[in-house]
């Protein structure tokens, strides 16, 4: 196996690691799946499409801006809709999730049409490739997305082990009712938690439409990243970072060594191995899992 | 009155001279549509009598048996592929097809319901979007060996000197199929087995301490359910006369989905009454675009993609019982409204 081929599996890692935690964030504290969240992610992608058109004279002042975005984005989506269904049954709220996901992608397509924007060079950016080691090239948004991911992981781990806010959501998480007896306000827990979701998933969506611009079909890449979380266990960072590096490598090999074709499947198949062998994930915690 | 009626009787499906003027009556109307309708009116019709196959399938298996499953596009995509293949490969006649077509639904059904054995609600749910996506590859890995740029062209079926390619001789085949569904469903429903699911969904626990076999009806229900699907999407090969992958889209799913959900979950006319309701939306929405500003009217599309979305959440969020669930409420209206009139007439 080449170098370039490692750093390929990298990249690929590390996009799949940044998308899943926004899976984990909201999994861990309400046991809902969110199936829009690919949606969400290219979404964020638009956001930053929008904030390029308005302030392409001061890419930071964009970048932050579409980064905000992404983070109030969650917050409104608890509060609009998922709000509702807090203590109902679970399946209810994946389903909402679906729909919200479909409603998401006709609004992009009627607002931004199916075109495809490459915000980097509505700065002027062209993305150049980098060298980073002798004969291995990425291009920069790629490093990009790789230095990002390290520091958004150190981030959240920091932020859940050690900060006031980061210790009330854990344990909204392990028990809702211990904690609201405590005093936690669980809608502001859920609401921060899908916020920080979204905004996870923004940034992956705006440092790939950096890479390699932004259309209607980016939402795929964030359902690909599905399995990165669950292959880990669901209710698990640690597991969704190290989910994300086995399926991206068993991808990356499949591409490279049996079929193109096989890019989409790949991640749904290693989803599939895992549920058969071991469905609470590599890091997962078993007794919560609805098994039979 | 004041007998109990034996089984044999309750379960009778036309016992009573209610039930059978009603059976007539639906009969006679079904009889004389096909004759009024306009071929593009047909068209509806048979595209609606075409899903709510699918939609009893998915209803059988989610609303009854309480399984989830996010692999009905797959399924369909897997009746319409064999068909597709056999047609290709070996220009088979619709009389093997679509027994084909049936034992690779069962076969896919036993395949789907594997997991469901160890694994419960999400999980479920997400083994079998897993197996779509299986599905869907080996339907596009076709098409990439076999250099399909456009998917695979199908004959309509013919038997002797008849070729089955009208909207009219179609619906009554759809017709045919879609009721022999319907009493599949029904007789299923009432029986054992829909006892044994209704059980299963409730708590499966329970289900297996008062003897049932669990593992045994989980896997029926995917079976049956999966056959009556492929068996759906064998139909849609033939009545598009063309198969391509591209429509067997994770899209395709949450349209059957949201059938069962906006028709009423665990009710069989709601079934029905769903797959009329997202057959027909479309059509709605590109009537109401004619009405708007030139930019939204191009993306009749997305249009629909959006407000589908909308009524896909009001209905989750507001009317979880669904249309029947609607329909319940105003009967009882009505009835509420009807009965101190009756009381008072009634004498004492």
């Amino acid at each position: 196996m080449s170098l370039q081929l490692v750093a390929n599996i990298v990249v690929l890692a590390a996009i799949y690691a940044l998308v899943s935690t926004g899976y984990v964030l909201i999994y861990r504290v309400s046991r809902v799946l969110n199936l829009a969240h690919g949606e969400l992610m290219m979404i964020g992608a638009y956001l930053l499409v929008a904030t390029a058109g308005a302030f392409s004279g001061n890419p930071l002042l964009a970048l932050l801006l579409a980064a905000a975005g992404g983070l109030v984005m969650g917050m409104v989506v608890y509060a609009v809709l998922m709000r509702w269904l807090t203590g109902e049954a679970v399946l209810a709220a994946v389903l909402i999730t679906i729909a919200l996901g479909i409603l998401l992608r006709g609004l992009s397509i009627l607002i931004w049409t199916t075109q495809q924007y490459y915000p980097g060079a509505m700065f002027g950016w062209h993305n150049p490739p980098v060298r980073i080691a002798p004969g291995v090239q990425i291009s920069a948004a790629s490093l990009a997305i790789v230095l990002i991911t390290v520091i958004v992981y150190a981030g959240l781990f920091i932020f859940l082990q050690f900060t006031r806010w980061g210790v009330r959501m854990r344990a909204a998480g392990q028990n809702p009712l211990l904690a609201e007896q405590r005093g936690i306000r669980l809608h502001g827990i859920y609401a921060f938690a899908w916020g920080l979701s979204t905004f996870t998933a923004s940034l992956a969506g705006m440092l790939l439409s950096l890479d390699s611009g932004v259309e209607s079909t980016m939402a795929t890449i964030g359902l690909k990243a599905f399995p990165a979380a669950l292959v880990g266990g669901l209710d698990s960072l640690l597991g969704a970072a190290i989910g994300a590096l086995i399926v991206a490598t068993a991808e990356i090999a499949a591409i490279q060594y049996v079929n193109p074709l096989l890019s989409d499947v790949v991640p749904f198949l290693v989803l599939l191995i895992v549920l058969a062998i071991r469905p609470w994930g590599l890091f997962g915690s078993r007794e919560q899992l609805d098994r039979v | 009155m004041s007998e109990q009626a034996s089984y044999k009787q309750e379960l009778a499906l036309f016992g009573t001279r209610a039930r059978q003027r009603r059976l007539a009556a639906a009969l006679a109307i079904s009889a004389v549509l096909p004759f009024i309708f306009s071929p593009f009116l047909l068209d509806l019709a048979n595209q609606v009598l075409l899903a709510s196959i699918g939609a009893l399938a998915l209803m059988l298996l989610t609303g009854f048996a309480g399984l989830i499953s996010l692999g009905t596009a797959g399924l369909l995509g897997a009746g319409a592929y064999t068909v597709g293949v056999l047609v290709r490969e070996a220009g088979a006649p619709f009389w093997i097809t679509l027994p084909a077509a049936a034992v690779v639904g069962a076969g896919l059904g036993l395949i789907f319901g594997l997991p469901s054995l160890r694994l419960r609600g999400l999980y479920l749910a997400i083994s079998t979007l897993g197996l779509h996506f299986v599905v869907v590859y080996l339907g596009g890995e076709y098409e990439a060996r076999e250099v399909l740029s456009t998917g695979v062209m199908i004959d309509s079926p013919s038997l002797g000197r008849f070729t089955l390619t009208s909207g009219r001789a179609w619906y009554f085949v759809l017709l045919a199929f879609a009721a022999f569904a319907l009493l599949v469903s029904v007789n299923l429903q009432r029986s054992r087995t829909g006892r044994a699911w209704r059980a299963l969904r409730e708590r499966d626990v329970v289900a297996g301490a008062l003897g049932i076999n669990v593992q045994r009806f989980k896997l029926l229900a995917f079976m049956i359910s999966a056959t009556m699907t492929t068996i759906a999407g064998a139909l849609f090969a033939y009545f598009r006369n063309f198969v391509s992958i591209d429509a067997f889209s994770l899209y395709l799913t949450v349209q059957y989905v949201a059938m069962i959900i906006i028709g009423g979950m665990g009710s069989i006319p709601g079934a029905l009454l769903g797959a009329a309701f997202v057959i027909l939306f479309p059509y709605a929405i590109e009537a109401i675009a004619g009405y708007l500003p030139a930019r939204f009217s191009n993306m009749v599309f997305a249009l629909d993609y959006a407000a589908f979305g909308v009524v896909m959440i009001l209905f989750l969020l507001l009317e979880p019982a669904g249309l029947m669930g609607i329909w319940q409420r105003v009967r009882n209206t009505i009835a509420a409204w009807r009965a101190p009139k009756r009381a008072r007439r009634a004498p004492q």
